[in-house]
Formats: C-alpha cells, sequence, structure tokens
C-alpha cells in the first residue's frame, strides 16, 4: 500500500484528467500548476470538491470549534450551577484557582506518569505482537483476531473484568501479591489502571506499527542476513529505520489517546486514592461540583496540553509527523 | 530471517508466541464471561471457571428496563451516528481522494486535529450548549458528538481506501457506452463497497465504545447506553449483588465486537493500518 510514490503521480494525472462530463482542455501534467485561467472542467472539480467536504467540515467545526471557544468564555466566568444568579465574569481567576490546586497538579501528574508508561510499555510489547502477527505463519489469522478483541472491546467492559479480577474474595488475581485490596492503594491501583490500559490499546499500536513493517522489503533483510547481521541488528539497522515514520505516528496517536484516559480510571477507583486524571477531574467538577466556570477552565488547560505535545512531536519529527501535508508523511 | 522460519525449532517458538499472545488477549474477556454464568453462591469463590453455571444472570437483565432500554439506545444511537458518519466521510474522502481543490489541505488537517482532540474539553462546553438547545439527554444529543469524533476515522480510511480504486475502469465503462450512473453503479460502487463497509465496522465500534460523552451528556434511561447503564447498576437496590449483572450485561456488548472480529478480522486490519499510515 506504500507503493503510493509512484502512484502518486500517476493519480495527479489522473486527477486533472477526470472530468468526465467536460471536454477537458490540454492541461498541463501537474494538477494545481494552472495559474492561467481555470477552464471550465477544473471550476466544476473545484464546486464539487467543495461540496463534497461541506458537510463534514460543517459537523466537525460546529462540534468542536464552537464549544472550545464557548468553552473559553465559560472558563472567564464564575458560573457554578448551583449558584446560577452568581454567574459574573471574573477574567483569568478561575485559572488561578485550578494552576494553585493541588488536586489538579496530582491529576496532572497521575495523567503524565500513566502517558508516559503505557505508551513505552506499548511501543515494546505493540513491536513485538507487530512482529508476531507480521510473521507467525501457523494460526496466522488467530493471533489477528484475538488481538483485535482488546482493541475492539468496550473499555468500561474490560475495565470491569479487571476490577472483579482484582477483587478480594471474587477475583483470580486479588491473591497475587498477599493479603489485601490492591485497588484500594495507590501505588497498586495506579499499576492496575496502567495495565488495563495497555491490554486494550497494545494491539492498536501494533497494527499502526505492522503497517510499518509491511514497508521493510524483504530483500533488505535477507542481504543483510547474508552480510553477517545478527537479528538485532537487522532489527535496529534495517527495521527500524524504515518503520520510524510509522513509528512517529503510532507514538503520536497513544501519546494524545493516552493522555485522556478516563473510562479505565472511572470503573476501576472512581478516581480515589489520588487515581484521578485530568479528565477524570473535569468530569467530577461539572458533574458533581457542577462548577461550569472551574470545569471550562479545566478543559481549556487539557486542550492547551495536548496542544503543546502534538505540537512538540510534530515540531520534533517534521513532516514524518501525519497530516503535516497530504503528501509529506510518506518516504 | 525468512529462511529461518520455515525451520522446525523456528516454528515452535512462533507457536508459542503465537499462544502467549491468545491466552494474553482472551483471559479478561473469558473471566467476565465466567463471572456471568457464575450463581449468586459461588459468584465469590475466585474461581476461573463456574463451579456452578446459570443463566439466571441474564434473565435479570433482560427483565429490567434500565438494561433494556440502554441497549436499544446503544445500537440506535451507534447505527445512526455510523450511517451519518459514513455517508458525509465517503462524499468527503471521494473528494480528497479523487479531486483537486484549495482547501483539501486544510480538511485533512481539521479532521487530524479532531482525532487528538481531548475530548473532555467538549464535556463541560456541549453539557451547557446541549441543555440549552434542550438536546441533553436525546438521541441527538450523543449522535453529533459520535459523528464529529468518527468522521476524521472515516475520512482517513475511505480515502485509503478510494485512492487504491483503479479509476481508470470507470473511464473505460464509458468509453464502452455506459452513463456516468451506470459507470458508478456497476463499476466504481462494487470495487467501494468493502472499504465503506470496513470503515461503517470501525466507525461503529468506536460508537459503541463511548463512555465520556454518553456519561455525561445523558441523565435517564431516555438515551443512557449499555457502558454508562453498567456503571449505574451499582447503586440500584433492585440488585442486591450486581457483579453478575453487571458481567451479564458485559458480556452481552460485547457480543456484536466478538462477531465483527471474527468474521472481518482481515478487513479490519486492513482498515486500520492503511487509514493509519496515510493519515
Amino acid at each position: 500500500m506504500r507503493t503510493e510514490t509512484e502512484t502518486e503521480t500517476g493519480t495527479a494525472a489522473e486527477r486533472s484528467g477526470r472530468t468526465g462530463a467536460v471536454p477537458a482542455p490540454r492541461r498541463g501534467r501537474t494538477g494545481r500548476a494552472g495559474r492561467a485561467p481555470l477552464s471550465e472542467g477544473k471550476r466544476a472539480e473545484r464546486r464539487l470538491g467543495w461540496l463534497l467536504c461541506a458537510p463534514a467540515a460543517l459537523v466537525m467545526v460546529a462540534v468542536t470549534a464552537y464549544p472550545i471557544l464557548y468553552s473559553v468564555w465559560l472558563s472567564l466566568q464564575r458560573f457554578d450551577l448551583k449558584f446560577p444568579d452568581e454567574r459574573e465574569f471574573v477574567g483569568l481567576a478561575n485559572y488561578v484557582t485550578v494552576l494553585t490546586n493541588d488536586y489538579w497538579w496530582t491529576a496532572f501528574g497521575v495523567t503524565m506518569l500513566i502517558t508516559v508508561v503505557t505508551v513505552a510499555v506499548e511501543l515494546v510489547l505493540g513491536m513485538g505482537l507487530a512482529v508476531v502477527m507480521h510473521r507467525t505463519i501457523v494460526g496466522r489469522g488467530l493471533v489477528r483476531t484475538s488481538a483485535l478483541i482488546p482493541y475492539g472491546i468496550v473499555t468500561v467492559v474490560a475495565a470491569f473484568s479487571w476490577r472483579y479480577a482484582w477483587t478480594p474474595g471474587t477475583g483470580y488475581l486479588a491473591t497475587l501479591f498477599g493479603e489485601g485490596a490492591p485497588l484500594t492503594e495507590r501505588a497498586s491501583a495506579l499499576a492496575i489502571i496502567m495495565l488495563a490500559e495497555i491490554w486494550k490499546t497494545t494491539p492498536f499500536m501494533a497494527l499502526l506499527l505492522m503497517a510499518g513493517l509491511a514497508l521493510v522489503p524483504e530483500d533488505l533483510l535477507k542481504a543483510a542476513s547474508m552480510d553477517g547481521a545478527t537479528a538485532w541488528q537487522r532489527f535496529t539497522r534495517v527495521m527500524l529505520p524504515v518503520m520510524k515514520p510509522a513509528i512517529l505516528v503510532a507514538l503520536l496517536f497513544r501519546t494524545l489517546d493516552a493522555f485522556r484516559v478516563f473510562d479505565n480510571i472511572f470503573v476501576l477507583t472512581a478516581g480515589a486514592n489520588e487515581t484521578s486524571s485530568v479528565s477524570m477531574l473535569a468530569y467530577n467538577n461539572l458533574m458533581r461540583g457542577l462548577n461550569l466556570g472551574i470545569g471550562s477552565t479545566m478543559s481549556v488547560l487539557i486542550f492547551l496540553t495536548v496542544a503543546v505535545i502534538a505540537f512538540v512531536f510534530v515540531k520534533l519529527f517534521g513532516t514524518a509527523a501525519p497530516g503535516s501535508t497530504d503528501e509529506g508523511g510518506r518516504r | 530471517m525468512a529462511a529461518a522460519d520455515t525451520t522446525a525449532a523456528a516454528k515452535w517458538r512462533w507457536g508459542l508466541l503465537d499462544v502467549v499472545v491468545v491466552v494474553f488477549a482472551l483471559v479478561p474477556v473469558l473471566w467476565i464471561a465466567s463471572l456471568s454464568f457464575k450463581t449468586t453462591a459461588t459468584l465469590t469463590d475466585g474461581n476461573f471457571i463456574p463451579r456452578e453455571w446459570t443463566l439466571e444472570n441474564y434473565r435479570t437483565i433482560f427483565s429490567t428496563s434500565q438494561f433494556v432500554r440502554a441497549l436499544g439506545n446503544s445500537i440506535g444511537i451507534a447505527l445512526i451516528a455510523t450511517v451519518v458518519a459514513v455517508v458525509l466521510g465517503t462524499m468527503a474522502a471521494y473528494a480528497v481522494a479523487r479531486l483537486d481543490f484549495p482547501g483539501k489541505k486544510a480538511l485533512v488537517g481539521v479532521s487530524l486535529l479532531i482525532a487528538m482532540f481531548p475530548q473532555v474539553s467538549l464535556v463541560s462546553p456541549l453539557f451547557e450548549i446541549e441543555r440549552s438547545l434542550g438536546l441533553f439527554d436525546t438521541w441527538p444529543g450523543l449522535i453529533l458528538p459520535y459523528i464529529t469524533f468518527a468522521l476524521p476515522l472515516a475520512i482517513y480510511t475511505l480515502s485509503a481506501f478510494f485512492k487504491q480504486i483503479p479509476w481508470d475502469l470507470e473511464k473505460a465503462a464509458k468509453m464502452d457506452g455506459a452513463t456516468s450512473g451506470q459507470a458508478f453503479r456497476r463499476v466504481i460502487a462494487p470495487l467501494a463497497a468493502p472499504g465503506v463497509f470496513t470503515t461503517a465496522i470501525l466507525v461503529f465500534i468506536f460508537c459503541w465504545n463511548d463512555f465520556l460523552f454518553a456519561i455525561s451528556l445523558t441523565s435517564t434511561e431516555r438515551s443512557r447506553t449499555v457502558p454508562v447503564a453498567l456503571s449505574f447498576f451499582t447503586g440500584e437496590s433492585q440488585f442486591e449483588d450486581p457483579t453478575g449483572a453487571i458481567c451479564a450485561a458485559a458480556v452481552v456488548i460485547t457480543i456484536p465486537i466478538i462477531l465483527f472480529v471474527l468474521f472481518f478480522q482481515r478487513r479490519i486490519v486492513s482498515g486500520l493500518t492503511s487509514g493509519a499510515v496515510k493519515g
């Protein structure tokens, strides 16, 4: 599927040749280079393109851009649904409140910890799983099918399974590390949350990596092998460089996804014993605290954090990151 | 490496790894299924395999409106959101894959941003906006955010599929005298259908899975989906011990996922990998 580099030029030519209805006047091979007045067919193509994209674009912008702007507006107000009459503009006071609050920083730390640990572990496990899924001969379908189950299963369902597994008396894992209730102690609870996250999302990571693995030319591996490269050398010198773009994409997506961790914590600990993530905290603030001002402030802060993470990724890895341009991601 | 794979020892090694993967992936699923078949008396024996089997838990959940309504909501909301997202996504993906127009990169960029968007950031503002629009605790109130977050997935996956279609066939059909409509119906639609279908599965799984929006934007049985209803079983007095009921309900909503995975493993894998790399 990554033969795209050749076909890309093909599709560009095709694209400019695609008009069907109107006999296209002669036009350069490079689709959009035409500085000359647009031909009728070209204009029809543009109009059709806009028309087809408009509904999707409208929905996406209406449901995200407007609320996030509204959320900025709400975050500048004192707005507690329990005291709706006391709504007033307070400037950045909410930000001061949140950023000087211990709960926020604890939750932020927990979220960061979960993100870093799970993504790191998933990268290693995911790579292993990708190699297994890619290489295995016997039972390939079975392995792939089983690996897809964690990906597809409802997170809440998996979380309940883990919760009952670790519940003393009920679970098969509860006495694994001696007596006590692992979910009621901070360190072990966080470990279980991370385990649940890793179980659920490693297959996704592996699938993304497998796409990269498919790009590694078999001949290259064979040649390296003939030249006496060990398996580890083949992996680090041949496979990793070819897979770099796929790895970066997988890392970016998983990092941002891990940062949103909510379902597992909600079911496993409900945020008790300082195991709340920022998502959990923002949710609790809204639903239990009914404080829209503070809740929106957290929304904005989480949004900014994610934006910074994404920005750093794209800056560090340049065009290797997805979407920097339509074509740029492929090399 | 490929040469070494064919030896018997290597086969065994890979086979062993396969077993590890399969066990690791299936144990939590089998565990919750096992719990759902346990009787109240043996529920807390900690055994992985039930000592006494019963269907009582399933009878219980299907006799409560709490679960049945939630199941209806889950199915309805996920199906509608999937259909709308796939239709809108197909239109946009066709344009992205086939047409040349200014703003294409912006669209791809916006969908990428939304794929990375922290959904919790929308919870507070959407809660307030939906309350004032009367969308709070309704089907459309959930369907809208689902469509929004499913669209990037749909657009990426579909445009990757569309780029692989040999569009020359369309021209060839027209040259043979087919009308545009015929060329589309007879030639292009059958080629595009697998991609559209795969995307629909991925989008459905996404909607089926959501918990955050479902718990924040609903408040009653009217629009609560199963994952949310599950987490509320706990506090209900009608269940003495909700564990069995929760597990049974969990198994019920896992069945469609298992079916998808069993029957469409190949498609799901190709959909996920192509969409992701093309991204």
